[in-house]
């Protein structure tokens, strides 16, 4: 996202000085940066790595505490408790996944204003972007928990009318408090990418008589938010794992729920099922970033649009 | 007494201590043809971007068509709407096709429909040899088609007055004739031009005047015949000794 290279008065677009779009992978043998390349090579990685990860788990299992009656084994790793709880954790589960899934679209609407405002010119606009800039220290200062403490506690203490109320009511304070949080963070990246678009394109805007608000809609903003889907997608699994913090809020959802589990067994395995249910729902998501990230530095080598 | 398209008058423009123009004065008739000439940062770009209101003046007044579209309240995006400008980088957008890049300004500034707005571009597009890049995206073209549908974005809003940034320096030097070349055609069409060029040969060729910036003012203008074989300031000799060493002309 550099804008690196000349200055303006020389800058030209990626992809005019002769670069052949349908150029080859620039980066030959830099696929498999995991497993190393070439030759011998996976299989020396394969075989470390089955040693590595082989030893660590020899070691874990040969512990004393692993096997004893009431030792780790039985109390983390129990598979007739993993089958008989997980069911009610999944179910639990989907009080989370509507948290977030409202929460993100109410994120990408309420950051992306913000970040507007933020970039707002003039001397007039002054106190909206110290509104913008206030808004985005705060939320960001704050633990995400404090915050889901004080509107879950808070609001309802108002007892204002025209809002949810009874179990509701949390569900609702907590989507709010999330929202609040991570549209501080969606803000910033959202503002990376407009800044990131080269002034000289709002200018061409402006020369055809678009006003300043269309050069933003129809010429910048496309541009930016193209450039921070990847990051945008980390808050957002970031933002995913802290709906689990509802919980504190009394909210039956899936990290509750473990925890009936684990107090009625006396066992950690509900915790385990849980854990793998995030890592279920996120790995998805993480190798997506990962790849989007690599196809864009791809696309960049080879002169392409982002 | 028929007005001028664009008058500039006693035009300055400082960007911090160093002052870029230093009292400009320029007249552009109806259909007339005005090169720029002069060294890099003697402030032909940024006369440019002053007439087309992309930076404010300092002093002074810029008159388009009888009317002073530096006085306070005057409608910048009305005005910009009047000019084309050509930009050295081509600032296409990158993220549309080539027929939405000449689009975009006709439909959202103008309100035109989108089949008229196409049509408009695909006649522009055709008449400069672009008609099957319509559907391309810029990073496709090569740096001569691109900055030929920069030319063709500025004239879908059918400006009055057309301003040209050194609009082949950025290109490979076998690409440069094709956009100069597409500038003769605007240029015998009557279109009424302000270009800044180190194109000589081609502002001998093309111009109905030049004027030789330097320093932040204008030290001559006057018929290129004229001005390029017996320059009358030692500038503009000293200037033009120099392109021709640098075998530019």
């Amino acid at each position: 996202m550099s804008r690196g290279g000349p200055g303006p008065e020389v800058h030209v677009p990626r992809g005019t000085s002769g670069v052949d779009p349908r150029a080859p992978d620039p980066l030959p043998g830099r696929s498999s940066k995991i497993l190393g390349a070439g030759g011998r090579g996976p299989w020396v990685a394969l075989g470390s790595t089955l040693i590595f990860f082989g030893l660590i788990t020899l070691l874990v299992v040969s512990s004393p505490g692993w096997s004893k009656p009431g030792g780790v084994r039985d109390l983390f790793f129990d598979g007739a408790l993993f089958r008989g709880s997980i069911w009610e954790i999944l179910q639990g589960f989907v009080v989370n996944v509507e948290i977030f899934l409202i929460a993100e679209v109410l994120i990408l609407i309420l950051a992306l204003f913000l970040a507007v405002l933020r970039s707002l010119p003039g001397a007039v606009s002054a106190p909206l972007r110290l509104l913008a800039i206030g808004y985005s220290i705060v939320f960001r200062a704050v633990p995400t928990i404090l915050i889901i403490f004080l509107l879950g506690f808070g609001m309802p203490a108002l007892e204002l009318r025209g809002l949810p109320n009874g179990p509701n009511a949390d569900i609702f304070w907590a989507i709010v408090a999330l929202m609040l949080v991570y549209s501080a963070y969606v803000m910033e990246v959202y503002r990376a990418g407009i800044e990131s678009v080269h002034p000289s394109q709002a200018a061409a805007a402006r020369s055809l008589g678009l006003r300043r608000g269309q050069a933003l809609r129809y010429v910048v903003l496309p541009q930016a938010v193209r450039r921070v889907i990847p990051p945008l997608l980390n808050d957002f699994i970031g933002l995913q794992k802290d709906s689990a913090l509802v919980a504190l809020l009394g909210v039956t959802e899936g990290l509750r729920q473990a925890q009936i589990e684990q107090a009625t067994y006396f066992n950690f395995t509900p915790y385990m099922s849980l854990a793998l249910v995030y890592l279920v729902l996120t790995l998805p998501q993480v190798l997506f970033v990962d790849w989007l990230i690599k196809r864009g530095v791809r696309r960049r080598a080879a002169g392409a649009v982002t | 007494m028929t007005e001028a398209t664009l008058r500039v008058e006693g035009v300055h423009k400082r960007f911090g201590d160093l002052e870029v123009l230093g009292g400009i004065d320029l007249a552009v008739d109806d259909h007339e043809v005005v090169c720029l000439i002069g060294a890099s940062g003697s402030g032909k770009s940024t006369l440019l971007r002053c007439i087309d209101l992309l930076e404010p003046i300092d002093a002074g007044r810029i008159v388009i068509e009888g009317q002073d579209v530096t006085a306070a309240g005057v409608d910048q995006d009305a005005v910009r709407r009047k000019i084309g400008i050509v930009f050295q980088a081509f600032n296409l957008f990158p993220h549309m096709t080539v027929r939405r890049n000449v689009t975009l300004a006709p439909r959202k500034v103008l309100g035109m429909s989108e089949a008229d707005a196409s049509e408009r571009a695909n006649d522009l597009l055709g008449r400069f040899g672009l008609a099957d890049k319509a559907q391309e995206y810029p990073d496709r073209l090569s740096g001569g088609q691109q900055q030929r549908v920069a030319i063709v974005r500025a004239l879908a809003m059918q400006p009055d007055l057309l301003l040209l940034d050194e609009v082949t320096s950025a290109l490979d030097p076998v690409l440069v004739a094709e956009v100069l070349d597409t500038i003769r055609d605007l240029a015998t069409e009557g279109m009424t031009m302000v270009i800044a060029t180190h194109e000589m040969g081609f502002a001998r060729d093309v111009a109905n005047r030049v004027a030789f910036l330097h320093e932040g003012t204008i030290a001559e203008e006057g018929d290129p015949q004229r001005m390029f074989s017996e320059p009358e300031r030692p500038e503009t000799r000293t200037f033009l000794d120099r392109i021709i060493a640098a075998g530019r002309m």
